[in-house]
């Protein structure tokens, strides 16, 4: 891989800064995601919740970030406008050169489907239908014939190492078998960005590390993951670690860097490294 | 999404909730049921009235001259009737000038029938028999056969021979285990020599077609028939097509007002029935009667959809995250709103071809067990299902609108 640790994190932070800089003008197409003065309000009964206040953030094609932050920082409500759930009240959000902002719920809905593959805490799969029809429903709403939807689908679930599983339900599967069924449905579609959700949340310490060994893999390979989590120890296997507080962006900074201030101790941070 | 797409997903819903699904058919199913049922037994008995009684009463592009319409299916209001009353009677001499109008190839015939005693030596005692006078073509216009014996000789009609053919039942009464041919009958005390046995003619609605005697119109009985020697009852005619018949019809109208002096003004005193205006009332009735088995199932068919909407509703609640994550993997309203409308218009359309099977079932069991002469009629079928399938998709709109319209955020955050 020519991206290395070294040449995204801190060496590229003023090109960073140039990009969320510049209002109006559409990014260049190696930034997936740029985010210019990002703003969301919630009227919670007359009272009038900011829950981001103007998060300016940039994310690389291949780079694997984490947005971690105490509950109530904004880092539910980013993700949701970053997977394209939400929209904002002010600032620009551009995925992929599209301004995503700017668009109608059909929109949304269709740019979900082609651009983002979501993997949640609580893995949401649908409990009666098998692991193969789970992994082919993001291909279903995107009008890929039956037979094709079928191969990408068992192409996925072998990726994960669940080729033998195809057949059965989620209750079936242990957690991490569940999660990472739904690793291979976020990643059925080939979405720009991988965004998962607490995604080891409910998974125990040596299953989690099995999931994070996958995204690991994945961002080998040269997928964009944005990983949201409360958890040091899980965004430091992130190799950028962007910190929100009170619905700000607190820190944006490599992996290392990270660690080194927070001070994590923990084992698996050295499996990552390898 | 596709079509096909949104039916496999919901048969499979269908599918892996069984029990519910079969509680939600059940109002569609049991609508749809009694509505097949219902038309059928409406749609029977037209087809007896028309192929069974009136169809034997009247043959086919046949009318018969009357004073008053013989078949009356309780139309008649008082005030009609006090007019039928007053009307003159048919005579014979009338005929001739009948006869004269009708177009070639046309039959006709001449009746005059009463309730007359018979009784023979060797049966039981007197029977109350319907006796026909009758001249002309009248068996071949009515098909009549005889099973034994024959039917009259010309010169028999002409000479008034004393000869009679007698029904089936009057064959068991008065003749029992002999051969009636040839032996002596008496007509309210006149002697008569039985020649034919007609074939059996059936019942309707319990009454019997065969407990009747046939005579030469002016064999001795004749007096006896109707008050007056020259009245009779009917002239029958019969024309060759359906075309012809109504030219017939309106030629004999027309000699019929001249030879009762009718001003244009006025209406015919006499009446031309028709298998088709013996069959008015039943007709008119029939519309009331389909109307009811259609409504009242319809009733049934509004608890359905009250149900399948309900359990839809409740359908979209417990599918909330469902519907989030459908959302967020890329569904638009469209799509979460196909989803459940085809859910429950397949909900609908499962329960009415239920219904349309248990209906068939429950009217070939009425026909095995009741007297009631079902028949499914086909257009009850078509509808049955149509409705059944509309139904769901009506009382599938507003839970599927809801679903369509929940934030996928809010949705997902649901367990």
């Amino acid at each position: 891989m020519s991206n290395t640790i070294d040449d995204i994190g801190i060496s590229t932070t003023g090109e960073r800064q140039a990009v969320v800089a510049t209002p109006g003008a559409t990014p260049d197409q190696d930034w997936v995601i740029v985010a210019r003065g990002l703003k969301r309000e919630y009227d919670m009964g007359g009272e009038i919740v900011r829950a981001l206040r103007g998060v300016d953030l940039a994310i690389r094609k291949n780079e694997y970030v984490a947005i971690m932050g105490p509950s109530g920082s904004g880092k539910s409500t980013l993700m949701n406008l970053i997977g394209c759930l939400d929209s904002p009240n002010g600032g620009e959000y551009w995925l992929n050169g599209m301004l995503v902002s700017a668009m109608s719920d059909d929109q949304l809905a269709r740019v979900r489907n082609k651009e983002i593959g979501f993997v949640f805490q609580t893995f949401n799969l649908l409990p009666r239908a098998t692991a193969l029809q789970n992994v082919e429903l993001p291909l279903v709403y995107a009008g890929i014939p039956a037979d094709e939807r079928k191969r990408r689908a068992t192409e996925a679930l072998d990726s994960v190492q669940l080729g033998p599983r195809l057949h059965h339900r989620p209750n079936e599967l242990s957690g991490g078998q569940r999660q990472r069924v739904a690793i291979a449905r976020a990643l059925v579609n080939r979405p720009s960005i991988l965004l998962a959700d607490e995604p080891t949340g409910n998974l125990d310490s040596t299953t989690s590390q099995e999931i994070m060994r996958v995204f690991e893999e994945l961002s080998r390979q040269g997928q964009t993951v944005v990983m949201v989590t409360h958890e040091p120890d899980i965004a430091a296997h992130a190799r950028r670690v962007v910190v929100l507080r009170d619905g700000i962006v607190e820190s944006d900074e490599r992996r290392e860097r990270f660690v080194d201030r927070v001070g994590i101790q923990h084992a698996t941070t050295k499996v990552a490294h390898d | 999404m596709n079509p096909l797409e949104a039916v496999r997903l919901a048969l499979n819903t269908i599918r892996t909730q069984k029990l519910k699904s079969a509680f939600t058919l059940m109002g569609v199913c049991i609508g749809v049921m009694f509505l097949i049922a219902v038309v059928s037994i409406v749609n029977g008995m037209g087809v007896y009235l028309k192929d069974d009684l009136v169809g034997k009463l009247i043959a086919i592009n046949s009318f018969e001259v009357r004073h008053r319409p013989n078949i009356n299916m309780g139309d008649t209001d008082a005030e009609t009737w006090r007019e039928y009353q007053r009307r003159k009677r048919l005579r014979d001499y009338e005929v001739p000038a009948i006869v004269e109008v009708l177009p070639a190839g046309t039959r006709y015939a001449v009746t005059a029938d009463a309730s007359l005693s018979m009784s023979s030596r060797y049966g039981g005692g007197p029977r109350s028999v319907r006796v026909t006078g009758v001249e002309g073509a009248f068996f071949d216009i009515k098909s009549l056969e005889v099973t034994e014996g024959r039917l009259f000789a010309p010169q028999e009609y002409v000479m008034g021979t004393p000869v009679v053919i007698i029904g089936p039942d009057v064959v068991e009464r008065l003749f029992p285990n002999l051969n009636p041919i040839d032996r002596e009958v008496r007509i309210a005390g006149l002697p008569y020599t039985v020649v034919g046995v007609a074939e059996s003619q059936g019942s309707a609605f319990g009454m019997s077609f065969d407990n009747v005697a046939y005579v030469p119109l002016q064999a001795p009985a004749r007096r006896l028939l109707n008050t007056e020697q020259s009245m009779i009852d009917a002239v029958i005619v019969q024309s060759p097509s359906e075309a012809e018949m109504t030219e017939a019809m309106e030629n004999v109208r027309q000699v019929m007002r001249m030879q009762h002096q009718l001003r244009p003004a006025q209406k015919d005193d006499f009446s031309l029935q028709t298998a088709d205006s013996a069959l008015e009332f039943w007709n008119k009735l029939q519309g009331y009667l389909v109307l009811a088995g259609v409504a009242l199932p319809a009733f049934g068919l509004v608890v359905g959809a009250i149900v399948i909407m309900n359990i839809m509703l409740v359908a979209v609640a417990e599918r909330t995250s469902e519907i989030g994550l459908r959302k967020a993997l890329g569904a638009r309203r469209r799509d979460v709103l196909a989803q459940f409308i085809v859910e429950s218009s397949t909900l609908g359309a499962v329960g009415a071809v239920a219904g349309v099977a248990l209906g068939v079932l429950l009217a070939l069991l009425m026909r095995t067990v009741t007297p009631l002469p079902t028949v499914v009629a086909p257009w009850s079928v078509a509808l049955g299902v149509l409705v059944g399938a509309g139904v769901g998709i009506v009382s599938g709109v507003y839970p599927a609108s809801r679903a369509a319209k929940l934030d996928p955020i809010t949705a997902l955050r649901q367990e």
